[in-house]
């Protein structure tokens, strides 16, 4: 028996989920693939999740969606062996009655959204791995073999939702596999602790939530950032660096990680816990330059797999959402006028999209990614050395008159970089920025 | 003797993990060598569940057993032919409890 469905979507991850439910919802004809046991067991993430871009797929999600504690601060800590100098902003304006930023925990998220998913009507297929693109006499997409026996499935449209190192794309030519310096390897850890002690330590109560986000020398001169975040019990610590600087440098993730753990401003936050999962993964990085074509005769693509993730910011899943959310509608409408799932129809899914936050924002920051990875020593390790040096300067009294200080410390950074060094470091910093 | 120590947490730390290991099917092979690529080399060193080893003759071995399905060592070997990647059959290989 062949059954035909009006879209497969392979991924049960964010973008797939969006994708999916949309589908769905809408009356299509939806089947999901994931190859995981359950969906989320094969994702990793911090993780935080922004309100906004799932309330616009489920606007009651608050309700029942498992979410952790609501942000109502974070810290940028720039760190040296021994200190960390911070900017921390934190405004009760966040205790509002619908939080903007929740903590989550991808494996039981992944899970509801998977419910809400199935609810809407779509056939979720988990434990099935889609291993190739099936392709007609003309190259259009028009469907997915499986790992199941007897397992080809059609579809008129396959929305690709695989994720970063997702196999579908690549193999059948539609898409770049990312380069060494695009991705970022990150490992994370899972920390339990009391939740009064959490409060305790990060000053929060009930509900409330932290955010720490660490550079500098526990990057060891790779291009990383360091992150610290507070679950209702559980603390997700992590680091993640370019696979290119791992590789050149030959660093252990997980002997980083304890290193980490081990620094004087952590140590004691993580004091006592019990770790009960380490996990590893990719993110996309190289940004608005590694987008790959989105979309062609009878397939689309979303999400980590598109490389539509915001390092500069740490935001992925919203972005993922978003575009598993507009390449939905961009098919709802297609279909609803009839029309044919061909590369003509489809490119509207790329004209909606360019009308987002997520390739508005991905073009803001095009030129970052290639800023930091050919600058990582002295973004990562020079400067953070630097402000330390000058923080500690300033704040130690020892009857060194003031003006000494200030010379001492500007001597410290022209020593370090150069006066041309840290001029031109500014400049393109700036308008990477822009 | 770092990496011995290394080593050791490594596989206590996966030891929390929770696996399916698809016994007899491992879905990474490091393809036969005579000298390991740099990058090939390299994974010794990166790979986060440390499934790759030099053994005496100075040829890389992975034990796929521990992977995390993370996709570093297809991203630095798959290209140059060094290894041959696929994801575990459906429901195999590391399930995260939380993610
Ligand atoms: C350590 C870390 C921290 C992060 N922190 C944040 C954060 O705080 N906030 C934020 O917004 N983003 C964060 N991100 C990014 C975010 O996790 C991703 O952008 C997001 O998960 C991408 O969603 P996706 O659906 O595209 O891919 P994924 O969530 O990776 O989903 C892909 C899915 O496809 C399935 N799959 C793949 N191939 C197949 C196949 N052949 N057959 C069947 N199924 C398949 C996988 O099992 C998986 O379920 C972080 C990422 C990492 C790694
Ligand atoms: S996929 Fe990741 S964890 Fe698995 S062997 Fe490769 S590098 Fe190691």
């Amino acid at each position: 028996m062949i059954e035909q469905f009006d879209a497969i979507v392979v991924g049960a991850g964010m973008s797939g989920n969006a994708a999916a439910y949309t589908l769905a919802s809408q009356g299509l004809k939806v089947l999901q693939l994931e190859r995981g046991e359950y969906p989320g067991s094969k994702n990793v993430q911090g993780a935080i999740m922004y309100a906004n871009m799932l309330e616009k797929i489920i606007p009651d999600f608050r309700d029942d969606a498992p979410l952790e504690r609501h942000l109502v601060e974070q810290r940028l800590w720039v760190m040296d062996n021994t200190s960390h100098t911070g900017i921390h902003y934190r405004s009760d304006d966040f205790n509002e009655a619908k939080p903007n930023r929740y903590t989550i925990i991808r494996a039981q998220f992944d899970k509801w959204f998977s419910r809400k998913v199935r609810e809407a009507g779509a056939t979720v297929l988990c434990e099935t791995t889609a291993t190739e693109l099936v392709r007609d006499g003309n190259g259009k997409v028009i469907g997915v073999r499986t790992d199941r026996a007897g397992g080809v499935v059609f579809a008129n449209v396959v929305v690709l939702a695989e994720g970063v190192s997702g196999l579908l794309g690549t193999r059948a030519g539609l898409r770049e596999m990312p380069k060494p310096e695009t991705v970022a390897l990150a490992v994370k850890e899972m920390h339990f602790l009391p939740e009064e002690v959490i409060d305790q330590r990060f000053g929060v109560k009930g509900d409330e939530g932290c955010v720490i986000e660490a550079v500098g020398t526990i990057s060891r001169d790779m291009a990383g950032l360091g992150f610290l975040y507070t679950n209702k019990e559980s603390i997700s610590l992590g680091i993640g660096c370019l696979v290119s600087d791992f590789a050149a440098m030959l660093e252990s993730p997980s002997a980083l990680l304890d290193a980490m753990k081990n620094h004087p401003s952590i140590r004691p936050l993580i004091a006592g816990s019990e770790v009960k999962e380490y996990a590893a993964h990719l993110i996309p990085e190289g940004g608005y330059r590694a987008i790959p074509q989105l979309f062609g005769d009878g397939w689309v693509i979303v999400g980590d797999a598109a490389q539509l993730n915001n390092a500069i910011h740490r935001e992925g899943s919203n972005l993922a959402m978003t575009s598993g959310r507009v390449a939905a509608e961009a098919i709802i409408k297609v279909k609803s006028r009839n029309g044919p799932m061909t590369k003509g129809n489809l490119a509207l899914y790329k004209t909606m999209l360019d009308e987002s936050f997520v390739i508005k924002d991905l073009k803001k920051y095009k030129d970052m990614p290639a800023l930091l990875h050919t600058n990582s020593s002295n973004f990562f390790t020079s400067y953070p050395r630097l402000m330390s040096y000058a923080a500690q300067n300033f704040m130690r009294v020892d009857g060194t008159p003031k003006i000494e200080k200030e010379r001492a410390t500007t001597a410290a950074f022209i020593n370090a970089r150069s006066r041309w060094g840290l001029v031109s470091d500014a400049v393109r910093l700036a308008l990477a920025w822009r | 003797m770092t990496i011995a120590v290394t080593k050791v947490r490594v596989e206590d730390k996966l030891y929390q993990n929770r696996y399916l290991v698809d016994s007899g099917r491992p879905h990474i092979i490091v393809r036969p060598h005579e000298k390991p690529s740099a990058n090939l080399l390299a994974l010794t060193y990166v790979c986060p569940a440390k499934c790759y080893e030099l053994n005496d003759r100075g040829q890389v071995e992975i034990t796929a057993d521990g992977c995390m399905e993370c996709g570093t060592c297809r991203i630095l070997c798959e290209k140059g032919g060094d290894i041959e990647w696929n994801y575990p059959r459906g429901g195999f290989g590391v399930l995260f409890k939380f993610g």
